[in-house]
């Protein structure tokens, strides 16, 4: 792969929305620094800023504070082209493309790296293709995206990004609609593509259990509204699992990681 | 394997474009045998002026007219429904049709003449026309943008578009009622919708226009496909996702004001055609999507005007018969949206 190394981090970045005139700072002092080949998991619970903290990382929403590099260069002064070429995302918004192939699909991605017409040339087709092999859905290849299940369509998409060739990959809750399989499966697809593709893989999600598992690194934020990071061993010693839900009845369960009440 | 049936779907199209034009060469009030009008084309001359007239100045801007204004309807309708992420908008539904008419119409009083007529007199004249067509269409694609930013659902927005209409053609009923007589009736048949009202001195600009904005959109085929999975992918993309929309509704807008300031306000084809194209051809994707829709959409317009010709006892309105081919349509694709890919 001809993707360059890159490593993401982030100065002092503080994230929320403007309401009118107020400001809502829901996170704030964020030192965080993503690298290649590791996949790294974002937790907390609903409301404590997930999503909106992953929407400041891909430049969907302006930052409140701070800045985001990328080797060393301001993400929010470049152009919209430019990201596009070092971070892909895969979201879980509603899409109009059940009457696309597969690959019709997964060649939106390639649109970083094609001219005016996007026209799709035999570079850009191979690139395709292996991007399908490598999120295993290349034989579904010609099928509609309206055919496919849930987890076959996340495939699909993530196959899409992988076509985009960027160093970094963010997903927003890839698992949340999948049945355990196709969970199992998709993280398991991500960990292969950090460790083996080198690319710097963050999520989201909402299965706590599995990410300890598979996770290289997590990002915790608490209920306090801190975000910790570390590996999995480093976060459950520290006993920062039981700062993440408010609800005092439930505890984590270190041998199982996973919580108990 | 899908480029075949492209390709199939285009060839198609084009033959059946010819045939409906050959059928509005050689329908019409008036009986003119088709080798006459065979020597008529080739410039030979039928020995009946009153025949050369109808066949060079009447029924070959008809086809040019009608053609065009099918295409240009139909590309909005693609243009609408792909930037509002929403398979039921279309210019007339969503209003920018009687925005354009509204437009019309003022000029028209403004100027203290009586619509329609206008048209024919003067480079100025429907000059104006024409700009108030493209304000009036402006004016109701920002208000749509502003809605579409608060209110989220689908559902709305098409209410909001019919409710725009009912103000604008109250506005225009506010109007007409301090028009003089011959200018609501001037008003009434240009409602009616007809593809005759272009003449061969009009027909560059209105030519001109459509051709170019056609080209556009042609042009905008890489965005348009982002954009089917929504802004933040688009953005991901690396689509300057509101530029894109800007430009979008600009072509829309253009497109829809000249048509409706030509042609009258005319229903179902840019909502309809669009579909047809992706039933046919099978695909959402723009780059096929839009020279099939811009043939399907002159195919639809000409074979109005054959219909509109069809009858001995006078012509039927457009506007008429557009319902009558739209509606089924319509009706088809919302029963059967589970089985329809894209709405999935």
């Amino acid at each position: 792969m001809n993707d360059t190394q890159a490593i993401f981090t982030t100065h002092d970045l503080a994230v929320g929305y403007r309401n009118g005139k107020n400001q809502v700072t829901l996170l704030s002092g964020l030192n965080l620094t993503l690298e290649q080949g590791r996949l790294v998991a974002l937790l907390g619970q609903n409301g404590a800023g997930k999503s909106t903290l992953l929407r400041a990382l891909t430049c969907d929403e302006r930052p409140l504070e701070g800045t985001i590099e990328v080797n060393g260069k301001n993400l929010l002064e470049m152009s919209q082209k430019d990201r596009s070429r070092l971070i892909g995302l895969v979201s879980t918004e509603r899409i109009q493309a059940g009457a696309l192939t597969v690959t019709e699909l997964v060649g939106l991605g390639r649109q970083p790296h094609t001219g005016f017409l996007g026209r799709l040339d035999d570079e850009d087709r191979e690139i395709v293709r292996q991007s399908m092999a490598d999120a295993g859905i290349i034989d579904k290849a010609n099928e509609y995206m309206a055919s496919l299940s849930d987890g076959e369509r996340q495939k699909a998409m993530i196959a899409r990004a992988l076509a985009q060739q960027t160093p970094i990959i963010i997903l927003d809750e890839p698992t949340a609609f999948l049945d355990v399989a196709s969970r199992i499966e998709t993280m398991r697809l991500l960990q292969t593509l950090a460790h083996d593709r080198g690319k710097a893989v963050l999520l989201s999600s909402h299965d706590i259990s599995q990410s300890l598992m598979l996770a290289d690194e997590l990002w915790l934020i608490t209920t306090d509204r801190q975000v910790l990071t570390g590996t999995t061993q480093e976060l459950v010693a520290e006993g920062a699992m039981n700062r993440l839900f408010m609800n005092r009845s439930i505890h984590f369960n270190p041998q199982i990681l996973d919580y108990s009440f | 394997m899908s480029y075949r049936r492209f390709a199939l779907t285009i060839l198609g199209l084009t033959v059946l474009l010819v045939l409906l034009a050959l059928a509005c060469l050689v329908f019409g009030s008036v009986d003119i045998p088709a080798g006459k009008i065979m020597d008529i084309i080739t410039g030979k001359g039928s020995g009946n002026r009153a025949w050369d007239i109808i066949v060079l100045q009447s029924r070959i801007p008809m086809i040019a007219t009608a053609a065009l204004a099918g295409a240009a309807l139909s590309i909005s309708g693609l243009l609408l429904q792909t930037t509002f992420n929403n398979p039921l908008a279309g210019p007339s539904i969503l209003g920018v049709s009687s925005g354009a008419g509204l437009g019309v119409a003022i000029v028209i009083l403004a100027m203290g003449g009586s619509l329609g007529g206008l048209l024919g007199e003067g480079v100025g004249s429907y000059m104006a026309v024409l700009i108030g067509a493209l304000l009036g269409a402006g004016v109701v694609l920002v208000v749509l943008i502003a809605f579409s930013a608060i209110v989220r659902s689908n559902t709305m927005l098409l209410i909001i578009g019919i409710l725009v209409s009912y103000l604008t053609s109250s506005v225009v009923q506010l109007l007409n009622s301090v028009a003089t007589e011959e200018g609501v009736h001037n008003y009434v048949s240009w409602g009616f919708g007809n593809f005759s009202g272009v003449s061969t001195a009009q027909m560059p600009i209105y030519a001109g226009i459509i051709i170019l904005a056609l080209i556009g959109s042609a042009l905008m085929v890489k965005p348009l496909n982002a954009l089917l999975l929504g802004a933040r992918y688009a953005r991901n993309l690396g689509i300057n996702v509101s530029m894109t929309r800007n430009i979008l509704l600009l072509i829309t807008g253009i497109l829809t004001a000249v048509v409706t300031a030509y042609c009258g306000p005319i229903g179902f084809i840019g909502l309809v055609v669009p579909h047809i194209a992706r039933m046919t051809l099978g695909t959402s994707n723009h780059s096929r999507l839009v020279p099939a829709t811009i043939l399907a959409g002159a195919d639809i317009a000409l074979l109005c005007a054959v219909a509109s010709v069809s009858n001995p006892h006078g012509i039927i309105p457009i506007n008429a018969i557009t319902p009558v081919i739209g509606v089924p349509i319509i009706l088809y694709i919302i029963l059967n949206r589970r089985r329809i890919q894209y709405f999935n």
